[in-house]
Formats: structure tokens, C-alpha cells, sequence
């Protein structure tokens, strides 16, 4: 991995947990298995127009809850000021604990689940309709994964061939309660979404080399979902892989350790 | 009113490559034209409406204004949440149109009745609420839509109505329209909204109401609340009709628009009798049966 890129990551990853902390806000957990994902996206795929704080290619973030990994990124791309990211977890802040329009630099808001899926099509739809290269990219959780609407909208960008649409599925394997396995079993995933007409991507979600060639949208006639195998909490060693860190928020002491070992990684 | 619509719907992509038309895998007799003459700006998105809405929001998002063509609760109630988080949070040009008014689909059953779809559309602070009375206030909804892009609803009848205005005419949201002002001294006035206009104009011919005028509001919602109270007040009574439940209908908006202030106007609002729920017949037949019976002989 390259130092900047580490950098950054490394940078994201301390101002989820230190506002985390700071607004006692939840999601920690769904927010650190992004952080690559969305480094890789925002360096070096999605391209800017010449507008200042516009991209070309469109994004959208569904699994809104994870909008603190979003704000980070933006704040690193020069979208967000300092000021703003740290009003997190205020009053009357324009950073609301689920992804939000009004924040400069977002296009959609999400929060309630299986919705951003459907929007990014349309999106590529239009971009289709006016014979735009403009591509779509959404980042998907796997809980998502039981909304009828997800499967709804494969069925619908497969049918039409919308091969510039990209799908990421955050796969953490951790939902709300319990383990994706313990609620609804979506396995075999892989032959699943092939089946529905789709060209898959199997990846390790945190590889930044995987992510830069899955992200590159080559096929003529699919869409492509990329199935990011992530781990929840990613890069915290009490928060890996435990459901509690999908609600808490490191206290004093917790966020020390975590930030020690963010650092040293 | 169906085609009506159609017909302004093709008049406006003709000029706006903007314009998009999609359906559930609904339309028959109806979509046809509009999807042969511009096949890039038509979609069908099958029988799944959640998506559907969702769609339509990702192209308004990109702006293009979509028009999403369903039956009653079809394209309201199985898709509100993407109506309230993805079309009305974003403001987006998106047009829900309805083709199944109040009990149009009379013999269809309650699951195709619009009976409830007022009470859903009124909750959402950017929607406008278009309910045509007649053809040419279809016509003038649509117009007005078309130029004034944003998250609407445009509530349809099926069947053929009476034609109530001479020419297309001109409407503003919030402000009501004259239809028939021929006893305006007697300060009693039927206020409707949509396809129960035509049902008004033939309650004008009884000799109780023979000294009403009648006056439609085809644009309303959440947005025009606050301009109703001084309309309301130039009249001794005002009978609002409705072909929807009271609970959260027009007659319920008209009256909360007062915001309790006392004003001499008497308001009673007749709204359809929630005893029509799984009665089934003709829609004159379960009007008769469940809405004029309120009005007497």
C-alpha cells in the first residue's frame, strides 16, 4: 500500500472513532469496513468535473448508516471543512447520523435501507437515455442484501444491460442482531447474483489492489456487483467481527487502545 | 381522462427530451403511443413499484421529469416510503399519476380503490396534490405540472367525465375555480375537488341545492393550506365534497386550514362512508348507495 493512501486511511480511521466518541453516535463497526472502499473510490475512480466539489461519475452511499466513513472522506478530499466534520453529533448540525443531500459533495440521502440501489439505477439509466459514459456507483450493506427492492433492482439493471453500474456490497457478514448466516441465509451469494444476470466480483474488501481492478467497469452488456468481503470494525481488534460495535461508541478508554492500534497498523 | 393525459404527456416530450414515462406492466389501451413514439423516454419496470418509485427518483435525480403511471394504491401506499424519503426529501420532478380515482375500479374490489391514497399524498410538505375535475382541468393540471416541475400528484378518473369547463382554464395551486357561479348571492357554495365535480354539477338540479354555486380546487397540498381561510371566508356555507374517506381527506384539509380560527362560515364536508369497504359494484352504483344517500332526495 502506498504511504499516502495509508495515510489517509489511517486519518479516516482516527476521526471516525475520536467523533464517534465524541457524538456517542452508533455504526462504528459498518463505517471501518468502508474505509477502503471509499479511499479507493473517491482517489481513484470516480472522476471530478471542473466544477469544484462536483464529480462526474455519480455515488451514492445506501447503507446511509455508515455516513461518518462518507463525511471523513470528503473532509479529506478538500469537499468537507474541518469545522463542518467536527460539528458531528452536534445540534443543528448538517451532518445528520444518516448519509444527507444537504451535505456539499453528497448527492442522495439514504437511511432507510434496499432504497439507494434503486435511485443508482435510474441514474445510470439516465446516464444511458442521454448516452452519457457518466458510470454509477453505490455501496451497499449486506443486510441490504433482504430488502426485496435489492433484488427487485438487479433483475431490472440486468434486464437492461446497464454495464455502467457498479454495485459494492460492504460483505461484513454482521447485521443488526447477529451474524448475516444467523438471519437470512443469502448464501451461495456468488451464484445468486449471477443468476439474476449480473457479472460478479468476488474480492477482499480491504485489498486496495482488488478494489482499483474490481472497480474498473469493463463489460459490455452487465452490471457489475462487487462482493467486498469486509470485516466489521476493521483495523480495532475488540471491535472486529462484534455486533455490540454496530450500536456503541468507544468510551475514554476504548478509544485510546483503538487509536493506538489504528496508528501502528 | 386517462388519455387526456396521454395526449398532454406526448405534447410536452414532443418538445422536452426530459419528459420519461414509466409503468408497472400497466397502461394497455393507454401508454402505447407514448412508448412507440419516444421508445428512449418509456419503461416498463414490471411488477415492482418499490423499485419503480426508486428509479424514477435516480432519473430526476439527473433531471429528467418522470412521470410514473399506476393504479390507486399501486403507485401511492406499496411504494410511500420511497415517495417520502427518495421523490419528496430530494424534491424531485417526479408525477405519481393515478389512474383508479376514488372507486373508478368499482367492481375491482377495495385493493384497486383510491380511498385513502388524499390521507398519504396530503403528508408530504413538497408534493402537490392535482386533482382534475373534468378534461380540460386535466389538461390544465398537466400544463401546469409540466412547467413547474416537482414532486406531484395527479389523481385521475377512468371512465368518461362531463365536461364542466367550455376551455382549458387557468389554474393555481391553492385557489379555487369557478364552475358554476349562477346564484353567487346566496353565499352557499359546493367546493370540490376532482372527479366528484361531475356528481356536484348534478346535485346543482335539486331543488336543495338549486341556489349553490360550485367551485373545484384541481391543485392543492400542504403548501397552499394557508391561503384557503380567506377563500372560506366569503361564504355563509361551504359543502366540501370528496370521493375519499373523511379521515385525512380534502374535507379534513379544508377544515384543519382554518386552524381553529372562528370564522362564521359553516364547512360540513361529505365524504364516502367507510361502509364501502369490500362492497363492490359500478362506480355509480356504489356512489348511489354510499355517497348520495348524504344528500338527500
Amino acid at each position: 500500500m502506498n504511504t499516502l493512501q495509508n495515510k489517509i486511511i489511517k486519518s479516516i480511521k482516527t476521526h471516525i472513532l475520536q467523533l464517534s466518541h465524541k457524538a456517542k453516535s452508533s455504526h462504528i463497526g459498518g463505517c471501518l469496513s468502508i474505509v477502503e472502499i471509499l479511499v479507493v473510490l473517491f482517489n481513484s475512480v470516480l472522476r471530478k468535473t471542473s466544477v469544484k466539489r462536483k464529480f462526474k461519475d455519480t455515488f451514492i452511499l445506501s447503507k446511509g448508516h455508515a455516513c461518518l466513513a462518507l463525511y471523513c472522506i470528503l473532509f479529506e478530499k478538500g469537499i468537507l471543512s474541518k469545522k463542518t466534520l467536527l460539528s458531528y453529533g452536534e445540534n443543528n448540525t448538517l451532518l445528520m447520523s444518516h448519509v444527507s443531500h444537504h451535505v456539499p459533495g453528497i448527492k442522495f440521502s439514504t437511511g432507510s435501507l434496499g432504497h439507494g440501489l434503486p435511485v443508482a439505477i435510474g441514474s445510470a439509466l439516465s446516464a444511458k437515455k442521454d448516452k452519457s459514459n457518466r458510470k454509477v456507483f453505490v455501496l451497499i450493506s449486506d443486510g441490504e442484501l433482504n430488502e426485496g427492492t435489492t433484488w427487485e433492482a438487479l433483475m431490472f439493471a440486468a434486464h437492461h444491460k446497464l454495464n455502467n453500474l457498479c454495485v459494492i456490497i460492504d460483505y461484513n457478514k454482521l447485521q443488526s442482531l447477529t451474524f448475516v448466516s444467523e438471519t437470512i441465509k443469502i448464501e451461495p451469494l456468488i451464484k445468486k447474483i449471477s443468476s439474476f444476470g449480473c457479472e460478479v466480483k468476488n474480492i477482499n474488501g480491504h485489498n486496495i489492489l482488488q478494489l482499483k481492478k474490481a472497480l474498473k467497469l469493463k463489460n459490455k452488456n452487465k452490471p457489475r456487483v462487487i462482493i467486498a468481503n469486509t470485516i466489521k470494525g476493521k483495523g480495532v481488534s475488540f471491535m472486529e467481527n462484534n455486533i455490540a460495535w454496530h450500536y456503541k461508541s468507544p468510551n475514554a478508554r476504548e478509544l485510546k487502545k483503538a487509536l493506538k492500534e489504528v496508528n501502528n497498523a | 381522462m386517462r388519455n387526456i393525459f396521454i395526449e398532454e404527456l406526448i405534447l410536452a416530450a414532443k418538445k422536452n427530451k426530459k419528459i420519461v414515462l414509466i409503468v408497472n406492466d400497466l397502461g394497455y389501451s393507454v401508454v402505447e403511443k407514448f412508448a412507440k413514439m419516444f421508445p428512449n423516454q418509456f419503461y416498463n419496470a414490471g411488477v415492482a413499484e418499490q423499485n419503480m418509485m426508486g428509479i424514477a427518483s435516480g432519473m430526476a435525480l439527473e433531471g429528467n421529469h418522470v412521470f410514473v403511471y399506476s393504479i390507486g394504491n399501486f403507485p401511492t401506499f406499496r411504494c410511500a416510503e420511497q415517495i417520502r424519503n427518495d421523490v419528496d426529501y430530494h424534491n424531485l420532478p417526479v408525477t405519481i399519476v393515478n389512474v383508479g380515482a376514488g372507486v373508478s375500479y368499482g367492481s375491482l374490489g377495495y385493493t384497486h380503490h383510491s380511498l385513502q391514497d388524499y390521507g398519504l399524498m396530503r403528508l408530504f410538505p413538497n408534493m402537490i396534490i392535482a386533482s382534475p375535475g373534468d378534461d380540460m382541468e386535466v389538461r390544465a393540471c398537466m400544463k401546469y405540472i409540466v412547467k413547474n416541475s416537482q414532486p406531484s400528484y395527479l389523481r385521475l378518473a377512468k371512465t368518461k367525465n362531463k365536461i364542466l369547463h367550455k376551455k382549458i382554464p387557468n389554474v393555481k395551486p391553492g385557489k379555487w375555480l369557478p364552475i358554476s357561479t349562477k346564484h353567487t348571492q346566496s353565499k352557499k357554495i359546493f367546493l370540490t375537488t376532482g372527479n366528484i365535480a361531475s356528481l356536484a354539477k348534478d346535485l346543482l338540479i335539486r331543488a336543495k341545492y338549486n341556489k349553490f354555486s360550485l367551485y373545484s380546487l384541481p391543485i392543492w397540498g400542504m403548501k397552499f393550506k394557508n391561503i384557503q381561510l380567506n377563500q372560506l371566508k366569503k361564504w355563509d356555507e361551504v359543502l366540501v365534497l370528496e370521493d375519499h374517506l373523511e379521515d385525512g381527506g380534502f374535507g379534513s384539509w379544508i377544515k384543519e386550514s382554518t386552524n381553529n380560527q372562528k370564522i362564521k362560515t359553516k364547512i360540513i364536508s361529505k365524504s364516502i362512508d367507510k361502509k364501502i369497504i369490500s362492497k363492490v359494484g359500478s362506480e355509480q352504483y356504489l356512489l348511489d348507495k354510499y355517497y348520495l344517500k348524504f344528500f338527500g332526495k
